[in-house]
């Protein structure tokens, strides 16, 4: 069986690409993507302890539904969003998007 | 039928204010008289009625209903009718019934008709209510309700800013000295648990000393104000305000006794403290000089009778104070009678010159108003103490009682006051009806009242006559005194024999009465270029009783300015300078702290979840370190 | 766990606290059509009032327990349950706000100019907070009307109010939502503090809370969190700032709503929260409160002495009378509890009457400056005969409501502590002072404007509004005890309970320094 530390190491790595993703990456689907990443990172280690728990018994798994159906709603809203933006603005940069600025 | 009677004497006055004040002005007004004065005359002879069982040795104590429970706090509506309520029945009824009559033509004319004889009916309610309650707390209910009718009636001249004035004023001074009644009647539930009288003065024998003085006095400050005895005396001069009919009713026979009766149905309480007593009789004699010393220089003819109306409730005072229950309540009796007439009969004279006031514009008048003049001087002569009149008896069992009590300085001081009053009250007699007309416009349009009004002088001037007579003799063992014996019986002084000392104290007061008369016919008829220079040789103290001791603008320095002050002080620097400073002052904090924080705000998303970031890993490394 | 007592047949506690809110909804349909929502919103009130009386002829005045009881489990993982229930207090004070609610209607018919259908919601909504506060016997719905009432308030200041609206609207709203936040705080740590062991749901039930007992420390911090709560809503000295610049801001219905019922809800609280669930800390803190309340007395009553405008006199009046209030409540004595109580439902009458008074004032002479009227009772009989009445009830004539409330208050005062009492009543005479001087300058003394005689007396509608007020003041004061009989049980119940701790005597002074011993 493989051990539960390299399921861990997967969903780390993962994760941390996604975090560099949305802080790094300017075009807003990429950030959208990023995000989608960092929730299967989740996923993984989700499962991987649902597993290896004594009482696991599938409570990991259903959790991993959960923030499926979360990841597609997010992903429709970011994408309209996405839409909205470049019908508003032409431009698909996360820098452009600052009306919230103090 | 007792009870009945009871019921109806205040109900059927209550009754007619309540229709005619709902429906006076659309449907009564010019004839809003005939149900009041029939209310009232009703009223009077169910009253009478009362006074008659009363005599026959009837007493009613009746609980109609129970009126507050709270806890242990109870108190009924019910009614006790005893010899000293017949006393006051007798004065309320009467006199009311007479002003009320004489109000019809009285206030003809007048814009708020209706309205005048509505509150009339009020007072008569309150007043009635007043003397018949059973209890203390109805007592201060309906005192505060005849202080009411009293501001509204002092008022009644409402455009006027004098009346105004004087309406609050009469209504502020009353409430100091509720002040102090309301503090005794909790302290005296406190004490005892009880408000009935009957269970007071059961049980007054149980009140501590020092606590039963607090009581007194803390009730006799009530008296003060009602009765306007120095310090509180201020607000009866300026409440002559008022329609005449009003100040003969409210403010000379009927309301201003309220304070006397209360100290009389107190009389349990009160002889239990000296101090108490004392304290009553130290404020009577002083005010009744203090008052009749203004009154020797005023020149507004319903000012001097204020003058002389608190100089007299002093001599009540003085009574109670000395122990001489039955000679106060004599006393009160025949000065609401009198001093109803008088005002009346002034009332008469200012309608006849058409509203003047000032007895210096009069003079001469006593050919052209004939009635008013004879009831005016049987009036005056009652309250000088002339012999045979009711005055006379009265005043003269006051000083007996003081002077037999072993207060020989409070009879001195008495009697001067005495003197006093004999000379203001004719100096007005001589400077009204007598000499050459000063004002001829006023004297030429001079005219005698309309009966309605002359005759409830006649009916009054009777009793002023006699009833010292039917009343007070003989000395000290009077009708008046073996009916309200029953009352004062457990606070009776040892017995007193009439004997020669007593006539040669009447005859001194007789005297003295006499020669009040004979130096105000001197100074106003033989040499009537006196009283000036009289005025100019005692400047000072002329110019301090002319001005009242400038009592009100003492009033005004110490009390009534600061008090606007510290409000107006508490309102701008407290609360807008304190309270919303500080509240203004932290929101404003609370902005600037986040102007300096606004930059943080850039709008980017990344560089919040950049700072995210690093505050996790910040949060890491401590919980690492700490681990560690 | 399901409880429903059969006194009347339907769950008359919910009926009467949502069928405004229902009301309200439906307003919210009848857009455009001002007399249907008008309509409705006179129906609905009229009808709250009536189930109300209903709930008073159906009340058992002859007992403490609680009545009407509605009890269904809600959020159970948490302890929280829907639980109504009243008692006497609640009874009478949910009277007047039906009352108040349903006389409003006619007083504000025509005095609205824009988003007049949000108002009448407006209102509707906040009638089921303020009624739901008086029937909720669990803390967490005791906290959620609490905010429900909070909420159409500040719109109704904000939106419908005068020049200076936001400013007033931004500070009520601030003022009473620290309190609410300290009380919230104070509910969840009771809620768990009063558990049996750490696994049990929290308790938010009042009857539990009420026989819960906590330690000394926390018992002060909930009862001072609470406190400040209720004492932010009566209010008192020095939290009272919000007051006047609310009701000089807010619309007359705005007004009469806010001085005769919201302030009340202030003194419930005290009444069925701090008193019963802290006895300890409320003997300790007592002497404190009545030396605030009576500051309360005097203060306001010196600073109404002063005002310009008669709406702020009368605002100001408010902080003198509600001071009599918590004077009568924290005396911890039958009398003084009861005393305080009439006081809260004769101010309730009798500060509404004197607002819708203002307001009426206003809608004719366009002006709230006492300098600019004067001499009024000519051209105005009716409305100064209303006007004196009000005043005069107002500051304590006997006879009338103001006087039985006052009176008990200051003789539970008396007996808890003599200089307290004698410090108070110069409130009465500076009652007085303020109000007849005011009345003077607006209704005696020369006519300004002779235009005024033009303008009517008065209108049915008026009538229809202050007579029924009238009318109570009177029967308050006459015969008392049909209310009194309502708060005894319930006032005896809160001294029984309070015995135990009030066996100290001595003087306040003695007192204050015993409390600070045990404090610190």
């Amino acid at each position: 069986m493989t051990p539960l530390q390299e399921y861990l190491a997967l969903s780390m790595a993962l994760f941390f690409i996604g975090t560099w993703g949305v802080v790094a990456r300017r075009n807003i689907i990429l950030v959208v993507m990023c995000i989608e990443l960092m929730l299967n990172a989740i996923n993984i280690a989700l499962v991987a302890f649902s597993n290896y728990s004594p009482i696991g018994g599938g409570r990991g798994e259903v959790f991993v539904f959960f923030v499926f159906a979360l990841a597609a709603a997010e992903a429709a809203i970011g994408l309209a969003i996405a839409i909205a933006m470049y019908r508003l603005k032409e431009k698909l940069s996360v820098d452009d998007l600052d009306e919230m600025k103090g | 039928m007792m009870k009945t009677a009871v019921l109806l004497i205040p109900l059927l006055p209550l009754a007619s204010f309540i229709i005619t004040g709902l429906f006076g002005k659309r449907y009564f007004k010019e004839k809003s008289q005939y149900l009041s004065v029939a209310a009232v005359a009703v009223s009077w002879l169910l009253s009478i009625y009362l006074i008659i069982q009363v005599e026959r040795g009837e007493e009613l104590s009746w609980q109609v209903y129970s009126w507050i429970a709270a806890g242990k706090f109870k108190v009924d509506i019910g009614f006790l009718v005893d010899q000293l309520t017949a006393v006051m029945l007798l004065v309320v009824s009467t006199v009311g019934f007479m002003v009320h009559v004489y109000s019809i033509g009285y206030m003809k004319g007048d814009g708020g008709y209706y309205r005048f004889f509505a509150y009339l009916n009020l007072f008569m309610f309150s007043m009635f209510m007043l003397i018949l309650g059973n209890n203390f707390l109805m007592l201060y209910v309906f005192w505060e309700a005849v202080g009411l009718c009293s501001y509204l009636l002092i008022s009644f001249w409402y455009t006027k800013q004098s009346a105004a004035n004087a309406g609050t004023k009469a209504f502020l001074v009353n409430r100091v000295g509720d002040f102090g009644f309301g503090l005794g009647i909790m302290l005296i539930f406190v004490t005892l648990g009880t408000l009935s009288y009957s269970g007071v003065f059961e049980n007054a024998g149980r009140i501590g000393s020092g606590t039963i003085t607090a009581i007194c006095l803390l009730l006799f400050m009530g008296a003060m104000g009602k009765s306007a005895q120095f310090p509180l005396h201020v607000w009866l001069p300026d409440a002559m305000e008022g329609p005449t009919p009003v100040s003969s009713l409210i403010h000379a026979a009927t309301m201003v006794n309220a304070g006397v009766y209360m100290v009389a149905r107190s009389s349990p309480l009160f002889h239990q403290s000296h101090t108490a007593m004392f304290v009553v009789a130290l404020v009577g004699t002083f005010t009744a000089i203090f008052a009749a010393s203004i009154g020797l220089v005023q020149n507004d003819i319903k000012k001097v009778l204020a003058y002389s109306t608190v100089s007299q409730l002093g001599y009540m005072f003085a009574a109670l104070g000395v122990g001489a229950w039955a000679a106060g309540m004599f006393h009160l009796v025949a000065h609401g009678f009198f001093k109803g007439l008088l005002f009346l009969c002034s009332g008469s004279v200012i309608h006849a010159v058409s509203g003047e006031q000032d007895m210096r514009k009069m003079g001469g008048l006593k050919n052209k108003i004939k009635i008013t003049y004879w009831t005016f001087v049987i009036g005056a002569l009652a309250i000088s103490g002339f012999p045979g009149l009711a005055g006379f008896w009265s005043k003269d069992s006051v000083l007996a009682g003081a002077f037999n009590g072993g207060y020989w300085y409070f009879w001195l001081v008495g009697l001067i006051a005495a003197f006093m009053t004999a000379f203001y009250m004719f100096r007005l007699i001589f400077m009204t009806f007598h000499g050459k007309p000063r004002d001829v416009e006023l004297y030429s349009h001079a005219h005698e009242s309309p009966r309605s009004m002359t005759i409830p002088l006649i009916v009054l001037a009777i009793p002023s006559v006699l009833i010292g007579l039917v009343l007070g003799l003989p000395p000290e063992d009077g009708h008046i005194d073996r009916f309200l014996e029953p009352v004062f019986e457990a606070v009776k002084g040892e017995a007193h024999h009439f004997g020669a000392l007593d006539v040669g104290l009447m005859a001194l007061s007789a005297g003295i009465g006499l020669a009040g008369i004979f130096l105000a016919w001197v100074f106003y008829i033989k040499r009537p270029e006196l009283p000036e220079k009289a005025g100019a040789h005692v400047g000072v103290l002329y110019k301090a009783a002319l001005n009242k001791y400038w009592i009100d603008e003492i009033y005004f320095a110490l009390f009534i300015n600061p008090v606007r002050a510290l409000g107006r002080g508490l309102w701008r620097w407290v609360d807008v300078g304190i309270i919303d400073g500080f509240v203004n002052g932290s929101a404003r904090f609370f902005r600037g702290v986040g102007m300096v924080l606004r930059p943080a705000q850039s709008g980017k998303i990344q560089a919040y979840m950049f700072s995210m970031l690093l505050g996790l890993l910040a949060l890491l490394l401590v919980y690492l370190a700490l681990t560690i | 766990m399901y409880e429903f007592q059969e006194q009347i047949g339907f769950p008359i506690l919910t009926v009467i606290t949502f069928l405004p809110a229902l009301g309200g909804l439906a307003v919210l349909f009848a857009r455009g059509k001002p007399n249907v929502y008008k309509g409705i919103t006179l129906a609905v009130t009229g009808v709250n009032f009536l189930l109300s009386l209903v709930l008073i002829q159906y009340f058992d005045r002859y007992t403490a327990t609680m009545q009407f009881v509605e009890k269904v489990p809600w959020i159970s993982s948490l302890g929280i349950s829907y639980h109504m229930a009243v008692d006497g207090i609640s009874v009478l004070l949910i009277m007047l706000t039906t009352l108040l609610s349903l006389i409003i209607v006619p007083a504000s018919w025509n005095y609205i100019k824009d988003r007049e259908l949000q108002f009448f919601a407006a209102f509707l909504f906040l009638e089921t907070g303020l009624i739901g506060v008086f029937c909720a016997r669990d803390l967490f719905m005791f906290y959620v009307f609490w905010e429900v009432m909070l909420i159409p308030m500040y719109f109704i200041i904000g939106v419908w109010g005068g020049p200076r609206r936001i400013y007033a609207a931004i500070k009520f709203f601030l003022f009473t939502f620290a309190g609410s936040l300290l009380m919230l705080i104070a509910i969840v740590a009771i809620a768990y503090l009063a558990r049996s062991n750490p696994f049990a749901t929290p308790v938010f039930d009042m009857d539990l809370l009420e026989n819960a007992t906590f330690s000394y420390q926390v018992q002060v911090l909930a009862f001072l969190a609470f406190f400040i709560a209720f004492a932010v809503k009566v209010p008192m000295w020095p939290l009272h700032t919000w007051l006047p610049d609310a009701h000089v801001e807010a619309p007359t219905a705005g007004s009469v709503i806010l001085a005769g019922v919201m302030l009340k809800v202030g003194g419930y609280g005290m009444l069925r929260l701090c008193i019963p669930l802290f006895p300890d800390a409320v003997v300790a803190i007592a002497p404190y409160i009545l030396v605030l309340s009576i500051i309360a007395i005097v203060y306001g009553a010196l600073v109404s002495l002063v005002q310009k405008d008669l709406k702020k006199l009368v605002a100001y009046s408010s902080v003198s009378h509600m001071g009599f209030v918590t004077a009568g409540i924290f005396a911890l004595n039958i009398v003084g509890i009861e005393g305080g109580i009439m006081v809260m439902f004769s101010h309730g009458l009798l500060t509404g009457a004197l607002f819708l008074m203002v307001g009426f004032l206003y809608e004719r002479l366009h002006t709230r400056e006492i300098s600019e009227m004067g001499g009024l009772a000519g051209p105005f009989p009716v409305m100064a005969a209303f006007f004196s009445f009000f005043a005069l009830a107002s500051l304590g004539l006997p006879g009338l409501s103001g006087f039985v409330g006052e009176f008990l208050s200051l003789v539970g005062l008396f007996t808890y502590s003599k200089p307290m009492a004698a410090v108070a009543s110069i409130g009465i005479i500076l009652a007085a002072a303020y109000l007849l001087w005011m009345y003077q300058r607006v209704m005696f003394t020369g006519l300004r404007d002779q235009k005024w005689y033009k303008v009517p007396d008065y209108s049915l509608r008026e009538i229809v509004s202050l007579a029924p007020l009238g009318i109570l003041a009177v029967w308050a004061g006459v015969y008392p005890n049909t209310f009194l009989q309502l708060i005894q049980p319930p006032a005896a119940r809160l001294t029984e309970k309070m015995a135990p701790y009030m066996a100290e005597s001595g003087s306040v002074v003695e007192r204050i320094f015993a409390s600070l011993g045990g404090l610190f």
